[in-house]
């Protein structure tokens, strides 16, 4: 008497969570959506252009690759390309050109992604690592910008509330941003980070959803707020409020989806609050002290190099463990 | 007060209401048991009788000879057919008694019942659970006798009844709880004798409130704490349980003794009960019979060695496109190939689904899942990464060997990276080369 049907002989556990890869990624993506959409209000074709550009190339360098290594192209429908050409088009200045954005693209997915193994093994935000890239390799035009359709400015003399505020002494000057503009993104600045309203409300979707960790834009706003805080408190009349330094520039659109990136963030909860706390202290330091106006992109991709590190010497107490000293 | 529970863990859909509201009935001994000499944790029992010999029910059939073994009863009166390699639930051929049943339940005279069970000293007690065979219940099958007599320098202050049943799907215990809870209390005044325990906790998850209210009800003179605890799996796994309930941590690598704790799973309790005051070998179970892809699920007073084929007849049959079957809970139990192995005393249900077939799996994405929900403290994600790349010295300073299966980062794993078979694995690997170097 043997069973006649075939069973699974399958290792326990034998229940999952719905949950799966490709769906985190997908819910990256919806949750871009309206970031997307301000981009294309307020920056219209330029900006469609270069999120269509950055995706495709994404693609098409994934693509590339699996083949080269005799990988199935199904798996480009886990949908991680698609958000690395999406983040790499909203950290573009719209007035970027589509060919050498097509080039960052390419950058983002061979040297950010695939030369370390493909997804998962990557130690930086591919995403970021294209921008870098472009911007060492095209400076100018990384940093020219163009006012966004709402406003009616001169588009000579126009800068970033961070330029703005960093080289031609806004406060003193009364030509601070108002925050008002910043939240409704009638700014100028890189395609997709310009309305801290629409990337706010990504963010919450993808913290509601429990996708990303609340850890790192909570530890990222904490450190930034207080590093500029006190510079603030000591000179309000050079020093922009931590306010400002939330909505202004890259910081929404790095804290909460870049830096949540979890393939290059650190898999321990402690971990995550000191990569966080780092993160938001390095962008602070850099826009109030460097040459730049800007520090999320470096302040990301420096923190990403420790995340080995962190994962390796803060890592949870084992049950039963003996607590140490 | 808030309900005690332990970090991290998991929340399964509990998934118990197709039995949890059908009392335990009786599956009527089938025609031929099959009752394999190892069903405990440690070494085979060895085989007392030869095929063609008369056998009566509670006669004992297999002897353990060792410390960490079990004795092995006949569960039903009849002829041995047979003393042969059977199929096992553990998946590999074990050695069995097969015995055709008269239907007559011939009683061994072996069987003596205590005239007052509670004035039996503590050896008295454990020479008398050892001699009925029992076993831990609860799935591990630990022979009860050594969790007993812990060593000297180890004294016990506090048992602990596990009446959790974390698992989903089984509701074995809970009946047990409703029905009788008595014989529970009172198995577990002798575990508390036997142990020289002081204080008695008998825990039940919150989706449980009859059980406890039930055990509460019949407390009558026996000193317990009933509490609630949290549902969570996996609230019932040892070392969480007592973290969750006396904040005291199991050394990594130790036992619940390290720390002054006995836990013993409800239905041993009762079947310690049954041993001590009857006499009565462990021959009898009682396990759930539930899922998708069963007929009627119930739960089933059964004799062990019956075979899944004749208890799951018995809960009307399988469906047609059931792929997966299982021995225990969804979480930890064996997948079977076969209905032709027997029940065994570590059986605590027989559940069958249709499945989705294991999908392809994708790039482990660092999300830290697994590290959020490991009970134990450890990172499954680096753990699997060390076991597949042979790296065993890492894997085992990185606490593999302190992974207890439960599951819980594989069922988070939105990767579907079998996690827990690399966990085996690496468990095994480093088992064998510690062997081999003391040998």
């Amino acid at each position: 008497m043997t069973s006649p049907r075939p069973y699974l002989v399958q290792s326990s556990p034998h229940l999952r969570e719905k949950d799966t890869t490709p769906r985190i990624m997908y819910r990256v993506i919806l949750s871009l959506a309206p970031a997307c959409l301000a981009a294309l209000y307020f920056f219209r074709l330029r900006a469609l252009v270069l999120i269509v550009v950055c995706v495709a190339a994404c693609l098409a360098t994934e693509a590339l690759f699996f083949l080269a290594r005799r990988k199935p192209l199904s798996a480009l429908l886990d949908g991680s390309a698609i958000i690395t050409g999406m983040l790499l088009a909203l950290t573009l200045p719209p007035t970027f050109p589509a060919s050498l954005a097509a080039i960052g693209a390419v950058v983002s997915i061979a040297i950010g992604k695939q030369a370390f193994g493909g997804l998962g093994h990557n130690i930086f935000n591919p995403a970021l690592v294209g921008r870098a890239f472009l911007s060492a390799a095209f400076p100018v035009a990384m940093t020219s910008w163009i006012p966004p359709v709402s406003l009616r400015v001169d588009v000579a003399t126009f800068a970033t509330p961070l330029a703005n505020l960093k080289f031609q002494d806004a406060i003193g000057q009364g030509t601070l941003t108002s925050l008002h503009n910043l939240f409704w993104g009638n700014i100028g600045g890189c395609v997709g980070e310009t309305s801290a309203l629409a990337l706010l409300v990504g963010g919450a979707y993808l913290l509601l959803r429990r996708t990303i960790d609340w850890r790192i834009p909570m530890g990222m706003t904490l450190s930034l707020s207080v590093f500029t805080g006190v510079f603030w408190f000591v000179d309000p009349t050079r020093q922009a409020s931590p306010l400002f330094h939330l909505l202004a520039g890259g910081f929404l659109l790095g804290s909460l989806f870049m830096a949540t990136d979890m393939v290059t963030s650190p898999v321990t909860p402690k971990a995550t609050w000191v990569y966080a706390l780092g993160a938001g202290l390095i962008i602070g330091i850099i826009r109030l002290f460097s040459g730049y106006p800007e520090g999320v992109m470096y302040g990301i991709l420096f923190m990403n190099t420790f995340v080995p590190l962190l994962n390796h010497y803060i890592r949870p107490r084992i049950l039963g463990e003996r607590r140490k000293g | 007060m808030k309900t005690p529970t332990f970090p991290r863990g998991v929340h399964p859909h509990d998934a118990k209401d197709a039995t949890m509201d059908k009392p335990i009935v009786i599956l009527p001994p089938p025609e031929k048991v099959v009752i394999p000499l190892h069903q405990h944790f440690g070494t085979p029992a060895e085989p007392l009788v030869k095929k063609g010999e008369e056998v009566l029910l509670g006669q004992k059939i297999g002897q353990g000879k060792t410390l960490f073994s079990a004795n092995v009863h006949a569960s039903v009166s009849g002829k041995v057919l047979a003393v042969e390699d059977y199929n096992h639930p553990g998946g590999y051929p074990v050695t069995a008694v097969s015995i055709a049943n008269d239907g007559q339940d011939r009683l061994s005279p072996d069987l003596k019942p205590a005239a007052d069970p509670f004035s039996l000293s503590a050896d008295e007690i454990r020479d008398r659970v050892r001699e009925a065979g029992v076993v831990g219940l609860g799935g591990a099958a630990f022979p009860t006798a050594v969790k007993l007599a812990p060593p000297k320098d180890k004294p016990i202050d506090t048992l602990i009844i596990n009446g959790c049943e974390c698992e989903p799907m089984l509701t074995a215990d809970y009946r047990l709880m409703v029905e009788n809870p008595l014989d529970v209390l009172r198995g577990a005044e002798l575990v508390r004798i036997a142990s020289g325990a002081i204080k008695v906790i008998v825990a039940v998850e919150d989706n449980k409130l009859r059980a406890a209210e039930m055990m509460r009800r019949h407390l009558d003179g026996i000193h317990a704490d009933i509490v609630l605890l949290k549902t969570k799996y996996p609230q019932g796994a040892e070392k969480n349980l007592i973290s969750a309930l006396l904040r005291r941590e199991v050394p990594r690598g130790g036992l619940p003794f390290d720390v002054g704790v006995l836990v013993q799973n409800v239905g041993t309790a009762k079947a310690i009960w049954e041993a001590v005051s009857l006499g009565k070998p462990l021959v009898e179970r009682v396990i759930t019979v539930a899922g998708s892809g069963i007929g009627e699920p119930k739960n089933l007073l059964v004799r062990i060695g019956t075979l899944f084929q004749d208890a799951v007849n018995f809960c009307g049959g399988l469906a047609e496109d059931i792929n997966l079957v299982v021995m225990g809970g969804p979480m930890m139990g064996l997948a079977q190939w076969s209905l032709d192995t027997p029940i065994i005393k570590g059986t605590s249900g027989i559940l069958a689904w249709r499945t989705a077939f294991p999908a392809a799996e994708y790039p482990c994405i660092r999300c830290g899942r697994c590290v959020d929900h490991c009970p134990m403290g450890l990172l499954p994600t680096l753990l699997a990464k060390f076991v597949q790349r042979e790296m065993w010295p890492e894997a085992e300073k990185w606490g593999v060997l302190d992974c207890v299966e439960c599951g819980c980062c594989q069922y988070a794993c939105p990767s579907r990276i079998p996690l827990v078979h690399w966990m085996r694995l690496g468990k095994n690997k480093i088992a064998q080369a510690k062997r081999k170097k003391t040998a």
